[in-house]
């Protein structure tokens, strides 16, 4: 067993778990923040997708201890305090962007990375950039929309 | 109407908030006290004798609480899975029923069956611990494909079934089929692989099972799109268990697609264990185990000939079909080549005389059921592949044909059993046609063929078949359960209202849509509605969400439970207003007098109904709490017309979907953007299967090869396009909101769509699902396999 510590949504966190435990392990059963999905065990759907230290990563593709020290943020800490929707969260909403939920924090989490990457993306930006995330409700259409609409929103 | 102020509005989802903040409940969220976890030993073999089981280490390694096998399944006298569909052969014999036990007697039939469960305090104790049971196979020759499983030495998966059929079943007149073929001016002859699909919703199977000493009960939390029929056939035909001591619950599930109709040995596993170690149980699918043990779909082998005359006006269709079940029956699995499939074969065209024979067989795989289409993607694929060969092979114009051949008048009994009610071909296609700028496509054609590229542009006018009924006639066909749904309306003494629906929402919106049937017909904010679904401690008996029925078949059980309630309010308001019953009307959420400007408010009338003081007593029951029933007089037919046009690179063998058209005809809509979103993933679905998806099986190994996201390939944000959707609307004649269902139809008409653009674009009569790079590039370079 090892300690391993980081800071989750702005809260300092701390838990004993076995060297082997992979990020996404430790953020669901150690810290109980379910909103992060497993969907696949290669590193393929990413539905577990967070943001380690500005960037997002597949929390089920790295340790928990990688992440020692790191500033982790998940799908919980991503609207205010208030529960105000971040802006993607939103246009997610607003485009019905999703279906049954389950592929969409992974998909607002890389979205988001996306556009801190390509402020201005065409639709192929989108659609290939998007690409390391599986939805296999809503044809991804949709996202795509959400997605244009939340790059406007934000200029 | 007043009431549809709600209806036909894209209101935007009540679901979402919790799902993008994560705080959704999945089932594999659930953690009870002193949770306990399960992890299976799975065959590594397709085919193989269990000579035995040493548990030994395992119980001995970290954590472990219990190992269970075949033997003490056995010993607890649990049954097998039961099949829900009776299905009677050519020669009035029934289907072949082989044991579908839940851990392995003495034999495994497929790499993933499940041998052994290995309980632990850790789900990575148990799976640690499932790695030291050592199991003593003899390993069997095995048959994994439809087209071998009846071939000469094949071998014998099941001792009922000597030649592992299953059954060889008919539908039609052979031999009207026989005559009009004889006499055709021409027939067309194809013949195809409908290419087996693995589900995959994004959140694997889960359970998590409880049993409380207490009060002798069980609650099961899964991963279900029908907590009710799962609750029914686990306690009364495997477990023998009383049904009203168990509880299912499926919280929020991600995705099901038919993957999450059955009853999964693992869930039967996980309860009955609950009990023998009195601790709860949880259990959720790794994606490989996903691919190994969710149940399967497609897999066909047909052939078909389609006579015509002259004119290209079709006289006959005969198609015979080789089903691959697996290597057990699955819930329904019986039903899908058959009664889902050869009653489609009709189309949408008035084709006299239709005869189909399906075998269905037994193989060393996992096993096949329904899955987003069920049996209707597969009859779309016949009729659309051969409808679009004959054109070329007539050399008339693809639309032409089809327009040639179209049923026009209603309703139309077809000569494969169905009678549709309504609908409107020649105006979805002409719709399509103009959406999808047919009339530019030679132009498109010539500018990719100046670039080196293949431009091809392909049509699917597909029908469907939703809410499967009436259950007496089901029932008449081999159906083992009503096909029914259920709605209670409980409006509480505020005039809020709580909707219990046995319907199940699994990604398609219910909480929303049937919030706004409720609130449009009772006259009252949608605010004031909340959809409750998915507990049978909560919920009446309801037969869940599958094959596009919850709001053709739920919706309309919740509105003959509204309407109850509003015959009922009619008679408190009658009291109030002292006027006679049949002089109140409702209207706009008031009940008023007819004729006067005397008028009481829906939720004064709820009020006096918990608050009888001023109340008809001596008449009327006090409260206002209805439900209904529902089963509907016949399916519903959604039908479209789905426009494909490819471009291909010769040099790479790459197919890209450059414009998809999709006009189809749910009848009424009662949310257009959530129907919309079922259509869009639907397509890529169907887009999937034409282009990407393929489950393969080693044909000598019998390994599953394609076992995960790297072999086995989903579409991506990239892989398809933005696509245009529209809607006509003929209105379903047999339910009150005239809906029909749009959950299915983009994966039936889509991979037909699809794969004639592509035969188009490279000039040949066939390829294979799914058109892969390397599949189109050996055909437009003439390489053979």
């Amino acid at each position: 067993m090892i300690k391993v510590s980081m800071t989750v949504n702005g809260k300092a966190v701390s838990a004993e778990v076995e060297e082997r435990t992979l990020l996404v392990q430790y953020i669901r059963e150690a810290l109980r923040l379910t909103g992060t999905h497993v969907g696949c065990d290669t590193a393929q759907c990413g539905a577990c997708t967070i943001h380690l230290d500005g960037r997002a990563v597949k929390s089920c593709n790295m340790l928990a201890m990688q992440a020692e020290g790191g500033q982790v943020t998940t799908i919980e800490g991503i609207a205010a305090a208030d529960g105000t929707l971040h802006p993607m969260q939103e246009a997610f909403h607003q485009h019905h962007g999703l279906q049954c939920g389950f592929c969409t924090p992974g998909m607002v989490m890389s979205a988001i990375d996306l556009l801190k990457h390509t402020p201005h993306p065409t639709e192929q930006q989108i659609r290939e950039q998007l690409d390391g995330n599986l939805c296999r409700c809503t044809g991804y259409h949709n996202i795509v929309k959400a997605v244009q609409a939340a790059a406007v929103a934000r200029r | 109407m007043g009431d549809m102020n709600f209806i036909g509005q894209s209101v935007k989802r009540r679901e979402d908030y919790r799902f993008l903040t994560g705080s959704g409940n999945y089932t594999d969220d659930i953690v009870l006290p002193h949770q306990s976890h399960a992890s299976f030993v799975r065959s590594p073999h397709a085919h193989a004798r269990i000579r035995a089981i040493d548990k030994a280490a395992a119980l001995k390694a970290p954590g472990v609480i219990a190992v269970f096998t075949g033997d003490d399944i056995a010993a607890g006298k649990v049954n097998g899975l039961p099949c829900g569909w009776l299905i009677t052969d050519v020669n009035g014999q029934p289907m072949k029923e082989p044991p579908h036990p839940v851990l392995a007697q003495g034999k495994v039939r497929y790499v993933g069956d499940h041998v052994a469960v290995v309980i632990a305090e850790t789900a990575q104790q148990a799976r640690d611990a499932a790695e030291k049971i050592e199991v003593d196979y003899e390993v069997l020759p095995s048959v994994v494909r439809a087209g071998d499983a009846r071939s000469k030495g094949a071998p014998t998966l099941h001792d009922i079934a000597p030649d592992n059929t299953c059954y060889v079943w008919g539908l039609g007149d052979k031999a009207a089929v026989d005559k009009a073929m004889a006499s055709a001016a021409h027939v067309t002859t194809l013949e195809f692989v409908n290419n087996r699909l693995i589900p995959n919703a994004i959140e694997p199977r889960a359970a998590n099972a409880v049993y409380s000493r207490a009060d002798d009960g069980y609650t099961l939390y899964v991963a279900s799109q029908n907590p009710h029929v799962e609750r029914l056939l686990m306690t009364a035909f495997v477990l023998g268990l009383p049904e009203h001591k168990v509880r299912v619950v499926a919280p929020d599930v991600g995705g099901g697609f038919g993957s999450k109709i059955f009853l999964y040995a693992e869930e039967v596993v996980l309860t009955w264990a609950a009990k023998q170690l009195n601790r709860p149980i949880k259990w959720t699918a790794d994606r490989s185990e996903s691919f190994q043990s969710d149940a399967h779909g497609r897999d066909h082998v047909t052939k078909a000939e389609l006579g015509m005359d002259k004119n290209g006006k079709f006289t006959a269709l005969r198609v015979t079909t080789t089903a691959n079940l697996g290597a057990y029956l699955s819930t329904f699995s019986s039903c899908i080549p058959t009664i889902l499939y050869a009653t489609l074969l009709a189309g949408q065209y008035a084709t006299p005389a239709i005869y189909a024979e399906v075998t269905a067989v037994f193989t060393n795989t996992a096993p096949v059921d329904a899955y987003r289409g069920a049996g209707r993607p597969e009859a779309t694929y016949v009729v659309e592949r051969i409808v679009e060969q004959a054109a070329r092979e007539m050399k008339l114009d693809p639309a032409e044909i089809r327009r040639r051949n179209f049923i026009t008048t209603f309703p139309y009994q077809t000569p494969v059993a169905l009678l549709y009610d309504t609908g409107n071909y020649e105006a979805t296609l002409a719709d399509a046609q103009k959406a999808a700028d047919v009339a530019g496509f030679p132009a498109r054609r010539a500018e990719s063929a100046k670039r080196g590229k293949l431009r091809g542009l392909g049509y699917a006018c597909y029908i469907e078949a939703c809410g499967i009924a009436p259950s007496n006639i089901a029932g008449a066909l081999g159906a083992r359960a009503g096909l029914y749904e259920a709605a209670e309306v409980r409006v509480h003494p505020t005039g809020k209202v709580s909707l219990f629906t046995g319907s199940h929402s699994h990604g398609q919106g219910h909480e929303t849509t049937f919030a706004q049937v409720v609130a449009a017909r009772l006259g009252i904010p949608m605010e004031d509605v909340d959809v409750v679904h998915g507990d049978t401690s909560k919920v009446l008996f309801g037969m869940g969400t599958y094959g596009s029925r919850s709001l053709a078949v739920g919706g309309t059980a919740i509105v003959k439970a509204l309407d109850k309630i509003i015959a009922k309010g009619k008679k408190i308001a009658a009291h109030l207003l002292e006027a006679s019953d049949s002089d109140i009307e409702f209207k706009d959420g008031n009940f008023g007098v007819t004729g006067t400007d005397r008028k009481i408010p829906f939720a004064q009338i709820a009020l006096t109904a918990y608050v009888p003081h001023n109340y008809p007593l001596d008449k009327l029951e006090p409260g206002l709490n209805e439900n209904a029933f529902y089963d509907p007089v016949n399916f519903t037919f959604p039908a479209g017309s789905h426009i494909c046009e490819v471009e291909i690179d010769p040099e790479t063998g790459r197919t890209r979907v450059e414009r998809f058209t999709a006009v189809d005809d749910f009848g009424k809509v009662i949310n257009p953007m959530i129907v919309e979103g079922q259509v869009h993933g639907g397509l890529t679905q169907g887009i999937g299967q034409a282009l990407t998806e393929g489950c393969h099986y080693d044909p000598e190994s019998g390994q599953l090869v394609t076992g995960s996201f790297l072999d086995y390939c989903m579409p991506r944000a990239d892989d398809v396009p933005s696509y245009h959707v529209g809607t006509q609307v003929t209105p379903c004649t047999h339910n009150p909101l005239g809906v029909k269902g749009c959950g299915e139809a983009g994966a039936i008409g889509a991979p037909a769509a699809v794969m004639n653009a592509i035969t188009d674009a490279l000039g040949v009569r066939d390829v294979e699902m799914p058109a892969t790079p390397q599949r189109i590039w050996r055909i437009a370079n003439q390489k053979p396999v």
